[in-house]
């Protein structure tokens, strides 16, 4: 039967072992990253933060599940669309949800474009890409549709 | 109570109350703006709702968790508190910066980081306050006449999150780095170092409240944390998926936080076994009604709704959709409202003398709370899985979605209602228990 200092044993050797593993694989993780950003992103980087737009939306999957998720917004919805919401001087319903009117200037505006650009182009394992949309199995079912 | 300085966990308990009360309120103002009713949007626009919402949450669980500290420390360490003024100082800078915070909040004076909203600058003052907090407790365990294992697993705990909470206060410019350490945070706090806090007070109220014998109790805890921890810290990898880091987190995080259930299971079986073995049953039955409450629907919250959607496979299509609200509200509130709520259930007869041990209101309050977040529950639930067909695997837009399921959100609103009328009664019983007295001392 298990006694009480061979579960402490188990508890602070498994604690020990599984943390030091974890600390190798931040290491490893993080020396793959880019740190070092084009000022544009990083100011982007905080006007996001400033406004709390994770507040209502999710980027990378990560956010308040109430307005559409970002990463991809560029490539979803074009250049043009997501500067005349940045810059609108007055709120916006879509589809019956309000957003609030930021009426970004130019630079503020180029800043967040260059943010969103740059989480776009990351590679989030098929996360938020327009193909990863359409299940395996739909395609399958398209295709076979198709014929 | 055994020691007067006991009564100090009282008033931390109070402030745990009031921002349980706004953190509804603001739930409902969220809930009636996924419906379009959101009249307030001018004063309180979702994020603000939404920030408030959350961070009331982690502070009115810390506020519990340091009233449950006050409460149990001195107990187990069989001495008064050391310095008890000094814990009301703590207590009143907390509330301060508290209020601070959530007024900022209507201001547009937030980091906009989820979970850790509250500006840099307070970040420091809580930083203080969470050390003074942690040097009293330290200081009466050593001046104590006994250092238990319940004892040092709660204080692990409350030091462990105090450290990870340094993390979260390092600016990054890549998002990457951002969410890698905010997850530290969040991660490491929730299914990390909180267990070992609701682990400590779980022991504390099995020994209490089943006189199982503690040398039996506390060698079950070092197995619950130990696979807490043996899945938890490993099981963070499971956040890192999408955020642009290495592939390895997907299978390291897939199949550690697979593991995780395995720590909410063992505690859950752990309480009921404990309960079963336990010859002498305490009279305070609300008290064992909420503990076990805690240990079987924080298995359920957060270790099978949380399985339910933790691998790479599975999370592609359901992270960032209401899958993972629902996932959260069962899991905040099994593992940690509920321990919290157990923990002033057990205490209130003791400070205040007044042993209303079992009672209509009381158990109208803990069955009303728990159909309210189930039927929330199943709400999220309904709504997420159907977010994740319709947008994730035929291509919707999200706002068309959001209307389509509209209808679960009604859902959601008559749960939260039943919910809160729990909670209405279980503060009421709060209120009318009156304040804690000398006199209630156990001789």
């Amino acid at each position: 039967m298990l006694t009480k200092q061979q579960a402490k044993i188990f508890f602070l050797v498994g604690t020990f072992v599984t943390f030091a593993i974890f600390i190798g694989l931040t290491i490893y993780s993080l020396q793959q990253v880019q740190t070092r950003l084009p000022e544009d992103v990083a100011r982007g980087k905080h006007i996001w933060e400033k406004n709390n737009c994770m507040g209502c939306h999710t980027i990378m999957g990560e956010g308040a599940y109430y307005a559409p998720e970002l990463t991809n917004v560029i490539e979803r919805r074009g250049e043009p669309f997501v500067r005349g919401v940045l810059q609108a001087k007055k709120p916006w319903q879509p589809n019956g949800r309000k957003m609030v009117a930021y009426g970004m200037n130019e630079q503020d505006t180029n800043d967040m474009i260059a943010f969103f650009k740059w989480i776009g182009n990351l590679d989030l394992n098929g996360f938020e890409k327009v193909d990863r949309k359409v299940s395996p199995l739909a395609v399958d079912h398209m295709k076979d549709n198709v014929e | 109570m055994k020691y007067k300085t006991q009564k100090v966990a009282y008033w931390f308990w109070a402030l745990s109350m009031l921002l349980l009360t706004i953190q509804l309120t603001y739930g409902f103002i969220m809930g009636f703006a996924r419906l379009g009713y959101d009249g307030l949007h001018q004063w309180i626009p979702f994020n603000t709702a939404h920030t408030v919402h959350l961070n009331t949450l982690v502070v009115w669980l810390l506020a519990g968790f340091m009233g449950a500290a006050y409460y149990i420390i001195p107990e187990e360490a069989e001495t008064e508190l050391w310095k008890p003024k000094l814990a009301y100082l703590q207590l009143i800078a907390l509330t301060l910066v508290g209020v601070a915070a959530l007024a900022g909040y209507h201001f547009n004076i937030w980091e906009g980081r989820k979970f850790l909203e509250i500006p840099r600058e307070l970040d420091w003052l809580v930083a203080i306050d969470v050390i003074l907090f942690l040097v009293i407790l330290l200081m009466t365990i050593l001046k104590g006449k006994k250092k238990s294992t319940t004892v040092w697993v709660l204080y692990g705990g409350l030091a462990g999150a105090a450290v990870l909470y340094l993390p979260g206060m390092i600016s990054f410019d890549s998002q990457v780095l951002d969410s890698f350490f905010r997850w530290w945070v969040v991660h490491l706090w929730v299914e990390g170092v909180w267990e070992l806090i609701m682990g400590g007070i779980l022991a504390f109220l099995l020994i209490k409240l089943t006189g199982v014998d503690r040398e039996v109790i506390e060698k079950w805890l070092y197995v619950v944390i130990g696979l807490t921890f043996l899945s938890g810290i490993l099981g963070t990898g499971h956040h890192y998926y999408y955020i642009g880091v290495n592939k390895i987190w997907l299978i390291v995080g897939g199949i550690f936080s697979s593991l995780e259930p395995l720590a909410f299971l063992a505690m859950t079986l752990w309480a009921l076994s404990m309960y079963r073995k336990g010859e002498k049953k305490h009279p305070n039955k609300l008290a064992i009604t909420w503990t076990l409450a805690a240990a079987i629907i924080s298995f359920l919250g957060a270790g099978v709704l949380g399985l339910a959607h933790t691998l790479p496979q599975t999370n592609l299509y359901t992270h960032g959709t209401l899958v993972t609200a629902m996932h959260g509200h069962l899991a905040f509130w099994g593992a940690y409202a509920s321990i919290v709520l157990a923990i002033i259930t057990y205490a209130m007869p003791n400070l205040t003398g007044r042993k209303l041990y079992d009672h209509p209101r009381g158990r109208l309050a803990f069955w009303l709370s728990n159909i309210g977040i189930f039927i929330m529950v199943s709400a999220f639930a309904a709504a997420g899985v159907a977010q994740v067909y319709l947008e994730r695997i035929l291509g919707y837009d999200f706002g068309q979605v959001q209307n389509e399921i509209k209808v679960h959100f009604w859902v959601l609103i008559i749960g939260a209602t039943i919910l809160s009328t729990g909670i209405i009664l279980y503060i009421i019983d709060f209120v009318k228990y009156g304040l804690p007295t000398d006199e209630a001392l156990e001789a």
